[in-house]
């Protein structure tokens, strides 16, 4: 039987490692990712899981022996979060490129520098790239459901990419609220026994992993890789289908929350869009036509899937939690504006960068950016391309 | 029954890394390779640091390696045999496969070793991993051509220590990795050397019999780097041994032990003076940094005799 529980984000992962019982974690501390590593470390210490739990020196060598683990034969899993992410960054790209299905939380938070420990998106939106799948989670419940899914989608074999899941720094890592934790053996039916692919440790018939790939093949391989991301696409929504079957809740590439008729939609990532929704609310009271989608799939980016849900939009307001210095705006901004452009959606895109650092995003900050939008959709005219919100100008 | 470490009985055996590389013509790097994999009766998994090892024997879509086999980065062998043999662990602890008796066995040049890699062996050495790190040691970033490392002695020239009109070569001693792996008090740290097969393959037999970590240093000439006639590699490596540059030695669970020891200890001019890379040493206005050389050689021999237990 499920059971609801007050807990927090890293509380609610380690649960979900528990529950998982991968057969390798290698993972080093770093706030706000610590108290999964250390919940985790106590499951390791009354034999709660079987897991082999490498205490790695650094996140790089985290990364590494995922990378290796994963090569021998078995399920991996790992956290981490902001620096740590960048000091394994060489490995992230490693990994995906040798199609290891690791499973690997990420807690977002700033990246240095200056040092933050707080929450925004530039530690893994600096990874977008990598070729690992990433999904964005709004509070506890999603991040332990979106890591439970991960490790079907990982080692799905028409995928076998790694898979990133993210929530909020403190905001999810650190703020309790209700979860509904699944029956330990359900989960376990849920994602299934894992099936090794070209192990290592099949001494009887060796393989060579990771050899030197020129001009001669090397496209050929991340060409392989696109592909993986394509079927990725396919196999999220089957994996959130029998998710939905198994334990009720239901997960899409993104979430809709009274966007049908709306005329002004705002795209927010993760925990912002809780509050979003109470603006929304407010303001469809107040009778203006406002939706909101929070993606949660940002890799593979489902470009058509966004255009379509955005199709009939008069103007789309975007927040983003990190910027991307010197380009038009803020990865989901560009990414969106691009999906938008590129099948024919008409409505005009605004940006607002917001909560860079931990920095707090009110519901009047939020309502405002609506009332510019609804300017905007009454003007017909951008005011202005990128705005910084509640920033000392 | 082990293999006996005779030539007659070791040559019967397959061959581990096949020929077909595309390493040197006298490279010893392979020496070594073939030395340490034909002394290991067991299967083995190795990893391998990016390096003229890894490079020259995996051009896709071919592969030297007749065992398995996977390099991840530059400084990251050891963290990632590390993640193979926790898996392996695992697996074998949870009934998912059958023990199998494999040994881990982990490459890296003295670059991804003793500078770039140092972090994450030295992790896996504290961690207690059953897995044997081998640094093939060149003393110098040869794959990249020929920068100086930490293992790159006094005095040498490589591309970026270079020979100039006010700086003769590196200035600074090679680092003692040897002494620093001993140092995490692993079951096994040995330094060998490819002339001395037999005593080689020993080391490397007591190293993966080790209960833990265990780490081998070999001194591994590049005639590239060292700039010295592709055939005398296995001579080259005999008078590093005995002029006490590269002393063969071992430290088995905290006990420093000589393996081999000079009847009569050599000038170190002898295995300096056949290689390009130290020729300058012998012009007379840089005569002092042959001395110091010398001094460093002598210095260290004597520490180490002392931590062996050997009278001068």
């Amino acid at each position: 039987m499920s059971r609801f529980e007050a807990m927090d984000g890293n509380t609610a992962t380690a649960e979900a490692m528990r529950q998982v019982n991968p057969d390798v974690v290698a993972a080093y501390p770093i706030t706000p990712q610590t108290s999964t590593v250390q919940t985790f470390s106590q499951f390791v210490a009354d034999g709660e899981v079987d897991t082999e739990f490498i205490r790695v020196e650094s996140e790089h060598s985290a990364m590494s022996a995922c990378i290796g683990a994963s090569a021998a034969g078995g399920r991996v899993m790992t956290a981490t979060s902001a620096n740590g992410l960048a000091l394994m960054w060489e490995m992230v790209y490693i990994a995906a490129s040798n199609r290891a299905p690791i499973v690997m939380t990420v807690v977002n938070r700033a990246l240095s520098g200056p040092i933050n420990i707080h929450c925004d998106h530039s530690d893994s939106m600096g990874t977008r790239d990598a070729g690992w799948i990433q999904l964005f989670g709004e509070n506890p419940q999603e991040g332990y459901d979106n890591a439970i899914q991960a490790v079907r989608i990982a080692e799905h074999e028409d995928v076998l990419l790694p898979v990133m899941s993210m929530y909020d720094g403190f905001i999810t890592s650190h703020g309790l609220e209700r979860v509904q934790i699944e029956d330990d053996e359900a989960v376990r039916d849920f994602i299934g026994p894992f099936t090794a692919h070209d192990a290592l440790l099949d001494v009887d018939n060796p393989v060579t992993y990771g050899p030197l790939d020129f001009y001669d093949f090397y496209m050929e391989h991340k060409r392989q890789q696109v592909e993986a991301m394509k079927y990725a696409k396919r196999v999220i929504p089957e994996v959130a289908a029998d998710f939905e079957k198994h334990f009720g809740r239901r997960y899409g590439f993104f979430d809709e929350y009274r966007l049908d008729d709306a005329e002004l939609a705002l795209v927010v990532l993760s925990s912002t869009a809780g509050t979003a929704r109470s603006v929304v609310d407010s303001l469809r009271a107040q009778g203006l036509k406002v939706g909101l989608l929070k993606p949660r799939v940002f890799r593979p980016f489902p470009a058509e899937e966004l255009a379509d849900a955005l199709r009939d939009k008069i103007v789309v307001g975007v927040m983003d939690r990190s910027d991307s210095f010197g380009a038009l705006g803020g990865p989901l901004f560009v990414e969106l504006s691009a999906a938008l452009k590129t099948y024919d959606v008409s409505a005009k895109m605004v940006d607002y960068v917001f909560g860079l650092g931990g920095r707090d995003t009110t519901p009047s900050q939020i309502e405002s950016v609506f009332r510019d939008l609804a300017e905007m959709a009454e003007t017909g005219e951008i005011k202005q391309l990128v705005t910084y919100l509640g920033v000392r100008e | 029954m082990a293999t006996a470490l005779k030539l007659k009985e070791l040559y019967k055996k397959e061959d581990r890394l096949t020929s077909g590389h595309r390493l040197c013509a006298g490279c010893a790097a392979p020496i070594i390779v073939r030395q340490i994999l034909t002394a290991i009766d067991e299967p083995v998994v190795l990893s391998n640091a990016t390096g003229c090892l890894e490079v020259s024997t995996t051009i896709y879509p071919y592969t030297a390696w007749q065992v398995p086999w996977i390099h991840t980065a530059f400084e990251t062998a050891a963290s990632t045999i590390s993640g193979v043999e926790a898996m392996y662990r695992s697996l074998v602890k949870q009934g998912k496969m059958e023990e199998q008796d494999i040994r881990f066995v982990a490459f890296g040049g003295d670059g991804g070793t003793y500078d770039i890699g140092l972090q994450a062996l030295s992790g896996m050495l504290e961690r207690g991993h059953t897995a044997l790190y081998v640094c093939y040691n060149n003393e110098a970033y040869m794959n990249t051509g020929i920068q100086r490392s930490g293992a790159t002695p006094l005095g040498a020239w490589t591309t970026t220590s270079p020979v100039g009109k006010v700086i003769p070569g590196k200035p600074r001693p090679r680092k003692d990795l040897t002494a620093i792996a001993a140092a995490h008090d692993i079951p096994y740290t040995a330094q060998a050397s490819p002339h001395n097969w037999r005593d080689l393959m020993r080391k490397v037999r007591k190293a993966v019999a080790a209960d833990g970590p265990s780490f081998l240093n070999v001194l591994s000439s590049c005639n590239r780097g060292w700039r010295h006639p592709t055939d005398i590699t296995i001579e080259i490596s005999r008078l590093a041994a005995e002029t006490c540059y590269w002393p063969l030695y071992e430290v088995e669970d905290g006990e420093w032990k000589l393996t081999h020891r000079p009847k009569e200890k050599l000038p170190l001019e002898e295995f300096l003076r056949p290689q390009g890379r130290f020729r300058h040493l012998f012009r007379e206005e840089n005569k002092h940094v042959l001395e110091q050389l010398q001094a460093q050689v002598d210095r260290k021999w004597r520490q180490l005799l002392k931590r062996c237990g050997e009278e001068e």
